[in-house]
């Protein structure tokens, strides 16, 4: 690390959420507004701390609760202004209702989730469960593997978020605790390229007392439904254009991350495992350990969750022997993973048949150990060879 | 399926529960001077942990909850409270 500090000179040392400031600073932002809450606390800090040395020029808005937050940034949205904020687990549940507007309103506001175990028992500690609790809200979801890819995914996020043929609100999560608390070197995107690479905002229509309008007054069937369709059709254009974006993301700042997904080692690879979030980084490392023991095994790493990237799963997933698929949360209507069932969907919608198993690790900051995913692929290789022990194995119960 | 507790959620018997040694987290400890505290109560009101106790003529700490945050010391109008090396 002190070498890569010493041979790049724009490397800076910082904590997770300090990141996530940044990277919602480098956007210029007309208004933010927020409530603290574990484990995204220390981001206000930074944010108001930028505002006050001059470093932010927006409306800061520190509001009673995380209702009032989402509700400032729509009113903010609606009449034009690049609106940011950031929240986790009991903090978004209390959102949910301004949260779901926000999506069916159409509004590309941004927000960064630091995401954490829900209630109860009390869990003030990491996992996926608070956003997959959220994914059919209408937002876009990306799940980041590290501190670095905050601040450039939120760059991503708002391109994306206001990009006329998409018009959604952006969620960018990172694993509250491993990444939020996490103090890793981080090249910040570059102000000008930033200003470059993201025109400011123009909503149109927009609230404006020059040429009154009115925004989601009492609406009748017929044109809920246009509106559900049009939510939807923007939805999956949102997914082939993350990928254009990644790729003039890596033009313009050098660095890049697949898009809607990474695939890593995967291209000779017989069995896959599937992840996301910050726990990716610990499977590359499993990954490259077991190649040098001669197994072909690669990860993919799903960063956009939803919309679910079918298409390209579908594409990196033909031919493969096995794939075992790492939930760091629960459906709780399904018995298994969130990401499991929809990987299922996507298998049979591309007409693959393949033997998937599901691994249930890391829920309340239970940490996803190397050892961990060594059995997640000894069971994947047993899927392999046609013998499947149980379809989900839950990897610290065992 | 190997589970730890037989309970089917969030329960725990009282003798079972996480109970985390918040005093030993402290770097500072509230020493009061019994003789010069006038027993207004103030520290027991502002005490954030309530682990102020009424000791008849005066107050004192429990320290096996007092995290060493040092507001008693910096509220009591006496200044009968001093933070020390915990």
């Amino acid at each position: 690390m002190d070498m890569e500090l010493k041979s790049n000179p724009k490397l800076e040392i910082m904590e997770g959420n300090e990141a996530v400031a940044h990277g919602a600073r480098l956007c210029r932002p007309d208004v933010v507004a927020g409530y603290p809450i574990t484990p995204i606390s220390s981001t206000w800090d930074h944010l108001f701390k930028f505002k006050a040395d001059g470093l932010l020029n927006a409306e800061t808005v520190a509001v009673e609760g995380e209702h009032s937050s989402m509700s400032v940034l729509i009113g903010a949205a609606e009449s034009g202004a690049r609106t940011f904020t950031c929240s986790a687990s009991q903090g978004l549940f209390f959102m949910f209702e301004a949260y779901v507007n926000a999506s069916t309103l159409r509004l590309p506001i941004v927000m960064a989730l630091a995401t954490r175990e829900p209630n109860g028992p009390q869990g003030v500690s990491s996992s996926d469960q608070d956003a997959v609790m959220v994914k059919e809200a209408g937002w876009i979801q990306i799940f980041v593997e590290s501190v670095q890819e905050i601040p450039d995914s939120i760059v991503m996020a708002y391109k994306l978020a206001e990009d006329p043929q998409v018009l959604l609100p952006v969620s960018v999560c990172y694993a509250g605790f491993y990444l939020s608390y996490l103090y890793a070197p981080v090249e910040l995107p570059e102000q000008e390229k930033v200003d470059q690479f993201l025109p400011p905002l123009v909503m149109n229509p927009r609230l404006d007392p020059a040429k009154p309008m009115t925004a989601s007054v009492f609406t009748n069937g017929n044109i809920t439904t246009e509106y559900r369709y049009k939510h939807l059709a923007a939805m999956q254009r949102a997914k082939t254009k993350l990928d254009e974006i990644d790729s003039e993301f890596q033009r313009v700042f050098g660095r890049h991350y697949g898009g809607q997904i990474e695939e890593y080692r995967c291209q000779d690879a017989e069995i896959i495992l599937l992840a996301m979030g910050s726990c990716t980084g610990t499977i590359k490392v499993t990954v490259d350990k077991k190649r040098k023991e001669g197994l072909k095994i690669g990860l993919i790493k799903v960063r956009m969750f939803r919309p679910f990237p079918k298409e390209r799963l579908a594409r990196a997933l033909r031919g493969k022997k096995a794939v075992g698929v790492l939930d760091r949360d629960v459906d709780f209507g399904w018995n298994c993973g969130s990401l499991f069932t929809d990987l299922k969907v996507a298998l049979f919608d591309a007409g693959i048949n393949l033997p998937t198993v599901n691994f249930i690790d890391g829920l309340s900051g239970l940490d996803i150990t190397e050892e961990h995913i060594e059995r997640a692929i000894e069971i994947i290789q047993q899927a392999a060879e046609g013998k499947i022990p149980q379809e989900v194995t839950w990897l610290s119960l065992e | 399926m190997k589970f730890k507790t037989k309970y089917e959620g969030p329960w725990a018997d009282a003798s079972d529960m996480l109970v985390l040694p918040v005093g030993e987290w402290k770097s500072q400890k509230p020493v009061v001077k019994a003789a010069k505290c006038c027993h207004c109560g103030t520290c027991y009101l502002f005490c954030p942990t309530g682990c102020i106790e009424d000791k008849g003529r005066y107050f004192e700490a429990n320290l096996d909850y007092c995290k060493g945050c040092g507001i008693c010391a910096r509220e009591c109008p006496v200044k009968a409270i001093s933070l020390v090396r915990a």
